[in-house]
C-alpha cells in the first residue's frame, strides 16, 4: 500500500517536470502583472475634421499641415461644384515635449493668423487612466477685419479660444467631447455674443489599419437667436501612409481656426452648403531621441 | 524494494523540488532590420525572465509596446499597425536550454528550444546562443532571425517601405538567483 503511494508520488513528480517549462512562463506571468501602456492612436491626426483632436505632436516632431476647403457643392456646374473656389490654411505644429505642442498657421479665410498651444494633461492607459485630456488655447488675428474697419485697433481683430479635449479609445472606436469657449473682442452686438460657449463631439472608427472614418459636430450653446450662422458639421475619411495623413472632408464650414468654424460657420446643411476639402499632414522628425 | 523507492523519491525531490531559479536582474532585447529607405532599430529593456538551473527551463516576457524607436511615429505604427500590441501586448518564450556544462563557468554555446509567441502566433523554435556564469549571475546571449510572415505580421506596402521581411533579434540577459 505504502509502496503504491510512493510510486504514485514519483509519477506525479515526473509529470510536473514535463510541463515545467510552461509552468515557468505561467509563474512569470503571475509574478509580473501586465505593464500599464499608453493607448496610442486615439485619433490618427491632430485634427478630427476642422477641430483639434486630443492628439499632440511627439517630441521633436514638426508637422506641416495643408488644409484646403473648396466652395460649396451646391454652387453649380459653372463653378465646378465648388472646386473653383479655394480656402487654405498652412500650418506648422511642433512637439516641444511629448505633451506640449505649439503651432501657428495662416488661413485665407478672413486673412487669419493663428497661434496655439496644446498640452496633454492625461493620457489614457491600459489598466489605468480611463481618459485622455488635452487642453488647447488659441489666439487669432483677423487681418481682414483691421482693413475693413480702419479706425479699429488691432485688439478688435483678435479672437481667443480655449478647449478641453476629453477622449477615450474603445478598441477601434474613439470618442471625444470638447467643451469650448470662443471669445471675439469685437462682434456685431445685434446678432452675436462676444463670448460663445460650444460643445464639440468627435468620433473615429478605425476601419482598417490605415483607413478610418471621422465625424465632428460643434453645438453653439449661447448664441443669439437671430444669429445667421450654423453649427459646424464635418465628416472625414483618413488615409495614413507612412509619414503622411490624408484626410478627405465634407463640411459646412469654410475655416480651420476655432473662431471661423465654431462661431461663424456660414453653410447650412439643409441648403446643401457642403464643401469638399482635405487636410494633408506631413511629419518630419527634427530631433532624434537617444535611448 | 522500499529502499529503492525511497531513493527514487529522493531523486524526484531533487529534480523537481530543489529548483534553483534565477530571475532577471537586467536585460535587453533589440531588433534590427535593414530596409530600403532607412534601417529600423528598437530596444526594449522592460522585459522579465525566469530560469530554472535545475532543468534548464527558461521563460521570457517581452511587452511589445515597450520597444523604443528613434522615431516616435514609427513606434506608433509598429504598435498600431503591425504588432497590434493592444490586442497582443506581450511576446513570450517558454523553452529549455541545453548544452551547458555546470562544472565550468566560462561562456559556452547552448541551444534553447521552445515556443516563441509573437503577435498571438506560437511557433516552435530552436535558438542558438551562449550561456556563462559570471559572479553568480547567469548571462545569456542569443541572436536569431524572426520572419514576419511566420507570425502573421503584415508587411507594409505602398510608400512605406521601411520594414523588411525579417528582423534580426538580439537578446542579452543577466539573471540573479531568486531569493
Amino acid at each position: 500500500m505504502k509502496n503504491h503511494l510512493l510510486i504514485a508520488l514519483y509519477v506525479m513528480m515526473l509529470s510536473t517536470l514535463a510541463v515545467a517549462q510552461d509552468d515557468l512562463l505561467r509563474e512569470l506571468q503571475a509574478s509580473a502583472p501586465a505593464a500599464k501602456q499608453p493607448v496610442l492612436g486615439t485619433f490618427k491626426g491632430t485634427r478630427i475634421v476642422n477641430g483639434h483632436s486630443v492628439e499632440t505632436s511627439r517630441q521633436g516632431e514638426l508637422e506641416f499641415m495643408i488644409s484646403h476647403r473648396f466652395g460649396t457643392l451646391n454652387s453649380g456646374g459653372y463653378f465646378l461644384w465648388g472646386l473653383d473656389e479655394a480656402n487654405i490654411r498652412l500650418g506648422l505644429d511642433y512637439g516641444i515635449t511629448d505633451r506640449l505642442t505649439a503651432g501657428f498657421g495662416r488661413s485665407s479665410a478672413d486673412k487669419t493668423y493663428d497661434g496655439y498651444a496644446k498640452y496633454r494633461l492625461l493620457r489614457q492607459h491600459t489598466d489605468g487612466t480611463p481618459l485622455s485630456l488635452t487642453m488647447q488655447g488659441t489666439a487669432a488675428y483677423q487681418a481682414s477685419y483691421s482693413r475693413e474697419f480702419e479706425q479699429s485697433s488691432a485688439q478688435d481683430a483678435m479672437s481667443y479660444a480655449v478647449q478641453a479635449l476629453l477622449a477615450r479609445k474603445f478598441k477601434s472606436f474613439s470618442l471625444q467631447l470638447a467643451p469650448s469657449m470662443v471669445h471675439r473682442n469685437s462682434v456685431d452686438q445685434n446678432i452675436a455674443v462676444n463670448t460663445l460657449f460650444a460643445l464639440g463631439a468627435g468620433a473615429r472608427v478605425k476601419v482598417t489599419r490605415s483607413f478610418s472614418l471621422h465625424a465632428e459636430y460643434y453645438a453653439r450653446l449661447n448664441e443669439k437667436e437671430n444669429n445667421p450662422y450654423h453649427n459646424s458639421v464635418g465628416i472625414g475619411f483618413d488615409l495614413e501612409t507612412g509619414g503622411h495623413v490624408f484626410q478627405l472632408i465634407f463640411t459646412n464650414s469654410v475655416g480651420m481656426t476655432d473662431r471661423i468654424f465654431i462661431a461663424e460657420t456660414d453653410g447650412s446643411i439643409s441648403n446643401g452648403d457642403i464643401r469638399f476639402g482635405f487636410n494633408i499632414a506631413r511629419t518630419f522628425q527634427l530631433s532624434k531621441q537617444g535611448y | 524494494m522500499r529502499v529503492l523507492l525511497t531513493i527514487a523519491l529522493l531523486t524526484g525531490i531533487l529534480l523537481t523540488g530543489h529548483s534553483q531559479k534565477y530571475t532577471l536582474q537586467e536585460g535587453m532585447v533589440q531588433f534590427y532590420s535593414q530596409a530600403v529607405l532607412e534601417d529600423i532599430k528598437a530596444v526594449n529593456t522592460r522585459i522579465t525572465a525566469l530560469f530554472n538551473r535545475a532543468n534548464g527551463d527558461v521563460a521570457l516576457i517581452i511587452p511589445v509596446a515597450s520597444f523604443q524607436f528613434d522615431k516616435k511615429l514609427m513606434q506608433e505604427h509598429f504598435n498600431e499597425k503591425y504588432m497590434e500590441s493592444d490586442q497582443y501586448p506581450n511576446a513570450t518564450f517558454a523553452g529549455t536550454i541545453s548544452g551547458f556544462d555546470w562544472s565550468r563557468s566560462d561562456e559556452q554555446p547552448v541551444v534553447a528550444r521552445g515556443k516563441l509567441t509573437i503577435h498571438g502566433v506560437t511557433q516552435e523554435v530552436t535558438v542558438p546562443g551562449t550561456l556563462a556564469l559570471t559572479n553568480g549571475l547567469v548571462v545569456m546571449k542569443a541572436a536569431f532571425t524572426v520572419k514576419l510572415e511566420d507570425y502573421r505580421i503584415k508587411r507594409p506596402q505602398l510608400l512605406w517601405q521601411n520594414i523588411a521581411e525579417q528582423v534580426e533579434v538580439t537578446l542579452d540577459l543577466r539573471l540573479k538567483p531568486q531569493p
